[in-house]
């Protein structure tokens, strides 16, 4: 590993800026995880890095706790690790996608210092992008190695120019649960809808998400529930421990009068970006919960899907994950 | 320091390090796990680095002093700077736990810290288990239960058992086998130790209860 600084400022501000001046040298640091990795890998060199951690004041409270807001949703702070969001149990069962899915992902050691916000902003684990030998898209290079090469774990869904898939255990429930994240950057606070924090690949093949150089993930801020909100996560590893997901479903719903109405239903781990699927929502909203319907809104799903050489696997995966995830969220019994 | 008589490797490149255990303090046990969100814990302001700079926290009860960069790991501070080499590098990239420390009493990958992210803090190794070569309850079980092969495993095992065993301390009842293997999903034992572990950690448990 290289050499390097670890600067703590007091304030967002101060760091903000620090990075903001010379973003090609200098970076942030909140859990580390991610960045250790990639430093270890010889993937990133930076000079100095920039500790979030140091943060104190009113937007250090904010980026370090979990609270209830005023309209009634919730703030999660950026630096919470995953290990305390998941063991957080003041967090009304209407948001549980968000907390199991930090509850599964990574191990308890690693769960204990990675953040909320780096799980979102992490970089994706291809082995050609992870490979520091190799130049890839997403580093530059002129095309995206999992094309021709083995692509079992990369998209299956919105794949191309790169056919990563998105990293992050959150995404998809963030998606799913409508969330907003706040964004602290050259103009103060602001705050946009989850899902325009990332960025497929057509916009930029060298970037997962959509902040500026020198700009910080604050918090991520929950809507108020919906009366009756449901919610649930399911995913499925290749084996139980330390493992990114093969595919993840987080679906959030309400069941009002026997029909499953304010459906939202995203796939993680199947495309570069945490997936929202307007598919299963349109043969699922109105309709009666059953393992009939929610077969065909799993095909319906992923019957965009346009697979890899070899990665067709992950589509009747995918679909089995969805179901699981729509019968735990509408309290279905599984068929026998 | 651990006097030890005959040279060796270790001993070798021990002698030619900078660190230094201060006078020692009253062993303390390792503290309850606190990890709850916690809004006012932010770091001191400065700037550490790029050369060798003071590093000062609690180890195993004692109050440790050692000079390292800040690239330099906590597993790698522990191990090289500080002779504490019962804490096991094996994978160096958070995958296999057998590098499990507890900080402040909660359990983390000491490859993936910085070692200069326990200012002030207090980390337990497996070599702060034992009070005065008297064994804690769990590492009585990992022997009567043969709850090792290669042992490579091991102390990163005993940590994050031994955490599970203190943050669920207060319940007084038994644990369940799936809180246990829960609380090892990161711990990889190539030689499939996992039964027997699993069986140890319930024996103690139930010791407790």
């Amino acid at each position: 590993m290289n050499p390097f600084t670890l600067v703590r400022l007091p304030t967002l501000d101060a760091a903000r800026e620090r990075v903001s001046a010379e973003p090609q040298r200098r970076t942030f640091r909140a859990g580390g995880i991610d960045l250790l990795d990639r430093m270890k890998e010889g993937l990133d060199a930076p000079d100095e890095l920039i500790e979030l951690h140091a943060i104190a004041g009113e937007h250090g409270a904010r980026m370090r706790g979990i609270a209830a807001t005023e309209d009634g949703g919730w703030r999660i702070g950026a630096l919470v690790t995953l290990g305390q969001l998941a063991g957080y149990d003041d967090l009304p069962p209407a948001y549980g996608a968000i907390k199991d899915a930090a509850g599964n992902a990574a191990t308890p050691s690693i769960r204990n210092g990675a953040t909320v916000g780096g799980n979102l902003l992490q970089r994706p684990r291809c082995w050609y992008f992870r490979h520091s030998d190799l130049l890839c898209l997403k580093k530059g290079g002129y095309e995206c190695l999992a094309v021709s090469g083995d692509n079992r774990f990369n998209a299956i869904l919105g794949g191309g120019p790169s056919f990563i898939v998105h990293p992050s255990s959150l995404g998809s429930a963030v998606v799913a649960l409508d969330a907003k994240v706040t964004i602290a950057g050259e103009s103060g606070l602001r705050t946009i809808p989850a899902d325009q924090l990332f960025a497929p690949p057509t916009v930029d093949p060298t970037r997962e998400h959509t902040l500026a150089p020198g700009e910080v993930l604050v918090s991520v801020d929950l809507p108020p529930a919906l009366p009756g909100q449901r919610s649930a996560y399911h995913f499925a590893k290749e084996k139980q421990s330390q493992d990114w997901p093969l595919a993840e479903a987080s679906v959030r719903c309400t069941v009002e009068g026997g029909v499953i109405q304010d459906l939202r239903v995203a796939l993680g781990h199947v495309a570069p970006i945490p997936w929202r699927s307007k598919e299963a929502e349109d043969v699922l909203e109105g309709a009666a919960p059953s393992a009939e319907v929610f077969a065909k809104a799993a095909q319906a799903a992923l019957s965009v899907a346009e697979p890899l050489e070899g990665n067709a696997y992950k589509v009747p995966l995918a679909q089995g994950v969805l179901r699981y995830a729509l019968h735990f969220a509408t309290s279905t019994p599984l068929p026998a | 320091m651990a006097d030890r008589s005959a040279l060796t490797r270790r001993g070798l490149f021990r002698g030619i390090g900078s660190a230094t255990v201060v006078a020692s303090c009253t062993r303390t046990h390792p503290g309850t796990a606190t990890n709850t969100p916690s809004t006012d814990a932010a770091l001191s302001p400065g700037e550490i680095g790029p050369s060798p700079s003071r590093l000062s926290f609690e180890l195993n009860g004692k109050a440790v002093q050692v000079d390292v960069e800040p690239r330099t790991t906590l597993l790698d501070a522990l191990r090289v700077d500080l002779d504490t080499t019962g804490t096991k590098k094996v994978c160096d990239r958070g995958a296999c736990s057998a590098c499990t420390v507890l900080v402040d009493g909660v359990q983390r990958n000491s490859c993936m810290m910085l070692a200069h992210d326990v200012e002030g803090r207090t980390v337990t190794t497996v070599e702060g288990l034992a009070d005065d070569g008297h064994l804690t309850v769990l590492q009585r079980k990992f022997v009567e239960h043969d709850a090792l092969q290669c042992g490579f495993c091991t102390s990163g095992m005993l940590m994050s058992c031994s955490a599970l065993l203190q943050r669920t301390a207060g319940r007084g009842s038994a644990l369940s086998k799936e809180e246990v293997q829960d609380a090892i999903k990161g711990n990889l034992c190539r030689c499939g130790t996992y039964p027997h572990v699993i069986a140890a950690v319930l024996d103690a448990s139930k010791e407790r209860a």
